[in-house]
């Protein structure tokens, strides 16, 4: 789940890491107000859970309060990356002399928490990555010892910061890490990290990823998550326990099993057809289950058929079958259905859903062909 | 032959007591797997399905001298029972556990790797030695013994490929799930180590998916290492970017993770990937 920006700073903050004293509006007389109290120039920054806010006109800086409403009117509202402006943060500007990228992930092939930082703050890091490696500086940590602070000292001499301010580094730096570890995040990154005219460190912007499976400790970090930033679909299923992807294809899938749903939509796309999502309704594929994800896939005006593919192990194919014909009944949809049915009990399972006139299909080459000649209208 | 589990395993479930543990449990059981003892905190002295419960796992490897262990405990008590079992110095501990949070399995990870216990999993089918032992939820019936070794990121998909192998006759030493986790006990590499050095395997299915670069890490072990064939399978080449496909492992970042870039690394070090699962049995069938 990704935090913004205002809830990762805020975040950070608990843990000792400086940031901006801003606040955060709805409305452009809300950013009014806060640019009042701040005093001085301010920076109105859309909130909308993507990259490149800068780049689609969404950060904007005002000088005066009156100047401060105007730009948070303009940027309230707008549309980022599909994604429209609901809240602006205004923050104090920085008197910014110089930028730090400081950020920390989990490294799958070293399986350890790893801190990276780059003298080259307020780019991507995936670009210095590419561009000038050496500019980054790692450190892995171990997770029995946590963050030290002579790692912390290690990257702060290695991004070449001030001896002077190496104090301040480490205790940002160690700071992020419990932030990091104490919400279940996979991402937290601090980007830029400012240095300002007095050499004072400053977390100008601020980003979170949270493990998912981390929130069931978490309640409070739960209920930071903002709906209106959610695919509805994507929180329909989510609430229903499916797991579900909305793609821009025109062949809706169902099937169990997260490897099985991506190879489905891999061999529609070898056919010749388009994945209109991925859908993973998991084990036990109940009716109830199954009506709920019927009701997304077709909630999707795109979608042309319907392929629905499951493989039954210990759960029975004739207990699959019923299921879906009940859920279809309840569902009555109006595209074409091919279903495949394998694994224990497949031929009582095709039985039941040919006498209810579906087409049914025995291997998945076959299923996905149909479901593609369904799309376009061909299945007889 | 085979890997990992067969007739000598002598095996605890951790959760035996509860419902997945129980009906998955009753499944191993007809299966013929030799479960010795189940463990559920507080149910000590009890029986469950036959089966002496005991309150912890060094209780019942001391009076029943077990050698493994499954895990069907919730998510957020299992990262403990994974710790539990490796304390205990059982040899093998499999997860089947989804949703474990991923700094726990850091952890996790980081001390069974000051042991000698092998973790397969978390968030896995678990493996099945057909013939001899299943441990884990693989459906039994989807099997025939035989020469080729599986090993699998997944869980249906993993069904889907043996299911095809089996229909056309040829069956399995070992089907190994290796889990959809980021962080993971048993990656594609100690497997394919496994399969070579196991003189009744004589292919090995390889079945990835998007996400990390533990199947690049295979082709380059393959190429250097491997005698036998090897054919793949790699889930995920209309996955978009950045978005978790089901598994939590299973996500391009940052660009990287993808589909191509795993099909590419297999085919340079000779592994044929197959279209589709069933082009999986071809291509096997091809080359025994």
């Amino acid at each position: 789940m990704k935090l913004h920006e205002y809830q990762a700073k805020r975040i950070f903050a608990k843990y000792g890491v400086p940031i901006p004293e801003g606040d955060v509006a709805t409305t452009p007389e809300e950013a009014r107000a806060i640019a009042e109290r701040i005093g001085g120039p301010v920076v109105v920054k859309a909130q909308v859970l993507v990259g490149g806010r800068g780049k689609a006109g969404g950060v904007k800086l005002a000088r005066t309060p009156a100047e401060a409403e105007e730009k948070a009117r303009a940027i309230l509202g707008m549309t980022i990356k599909g994604l429209t402006v609901k809240k602006v943060l205004v923050d104090p500007a920085a008197d910014i002399q110089d930028e730090i990228y400081l950020g920390m992930i989990i490294d799958r092939a070293r399986q350890r928490v790893v801190m990276m930082a780059s003298s080259e703050g307020g780019v991507d890091i995936e670009e210095v990555a590419a561009t000038k490696p050496e500019a980054i500086k790692k450190v892995l940590i171990d997770p029995f010892l946590g963050m030290r602070s002579y790692q912390a000292v290690e990257i702060a001499s290695g991004i070449g910061l001030e001896k002077s301010q190496f104090r301040q580094f480490i205790k940002i730096a160690t700071g992020l890490y419990q932030a990091f570890v104490d919400s279940d995040a996979e991402l937290a990154e601090i980007n830029p990290l400012v240095v300002q005219g007095d050499g004072s460190l400053l977390a100008v912007d601020g980003k979170m990823v949270l493990d998912d499976n981390g929130l069931m400790r978490h309640p409070d970090l739960a209920a930071m998550r903002d709906l209106d930033e959610e695919d509805p679909a994507e929180t329909a299923a989510r609430e229903a326990g499916l797991s579900y992807i909305k793609l821009d294809g025109e062949i809706g899938c169902m099937v169990n099993g997260a490897g099985l749903a991506m190879a489905t939509m891999d061999i529609v796309k070898h056919y010749g057809g388009e994945p209109a999502n991925f859908l993973d309704i998991g084990g036990g594929a109940n009716a109830a289950k199954v009506a709920a994800a019927l009701r997304i896939i077709l909630g999707d005006p795109n979608v042309k058929a319907v392929l629905v593919n499951i493989f039954g192990g210990i759960t029975r194919c004739d207990e699959v079958a019923k299921g879906l014909l009940q859920a279809i009944e309840e569902v009555k949809p109006d595209v074409p259905f091919v279903i495949r049915l394998v694994g224990t009990n497949e031929e009582e399972g095709r039985a039941l859903l040919a006498e209810a006139n579906f087409p049914t299909a025995r291997t998945l080459a076959e299923a996905a062909q149909m479901a593609v000649a369904a799309a376009r209208g061909e299945l007889k | 032959m085979s890997i990992l589990v067969n007739n000598d395993t002598r095996l605890i479930v951790q959760g035996l007591t509860g419902r997945e543990g129980s009906f998955h449990a009753a499944q191993m059981l007809e299966y013929g797997t030799n479960i010795v003892a189940g463990v559920t905190p507080g149910k000590g002295g009890q029986e469950h399905l036959g089966v002496p419960i005991f309150d912890t796992v060094k209780e019942a490897k001391e009076a029943t001298g077990a050698n493994a262990s499954i895990i069907y405990v919730p998510a957020r008590f299992a990262g403990d029972a994974i710790l539990e079992a490796t304390a205990a110095g059982l040899e093998l501990v499999v997860c089947i556990t989804e949703g474990i949070p991923v700094l726990d399995m850091i952890t996790v990870k980081a001390f069974v790797d000051q042991h000698p216990t092998r973790l397969i999993g978390p968030n896995c089918p678990g493996l099945t030695s057909p013939g001899q032992a299943k441990v884990g939820i693989i459906p039994a019936n989807i099997h025939i013994p035989g020469p080729v070794g599986v090993v699998s990121r997944s869980g249906t998909l993993t069904y889907e490929a043996v299911f095809a192998l089996t229909q056309r006759g040829i069956g399995q030493s070992t089907v190994v799930g290796i889990g959809g986790d980021p962080i993971i006990g048993t990656k594609f590499i100690d497997v394919l180590e496994l399969f070579e050095n196991d003189p009744e395997t004589k292919a090995v299915v390889m079945i990835g998916e998007i996400g990390g670069t533990d199947e690049e890490e295979a082709a380059e072990y393959i190429k250097n290492h491997m005698t036998k064939p090897v054919v793949g399978f790699i889930a995920g080449r209309t996955a978009p970017p950045g978005k978790r496909m089901g598994h939590a492992g299973a996500i391009i970042s940052g660009g990287k993770g993808t589909a191509a870039e795993k099909i590419k690394a297999l085919e340079a070090a000779g592994v044929p990937v197959a279209n589709f699962p069933e082009e999986i049995a071809e291509l096997i069938a091809a080359r025994l």
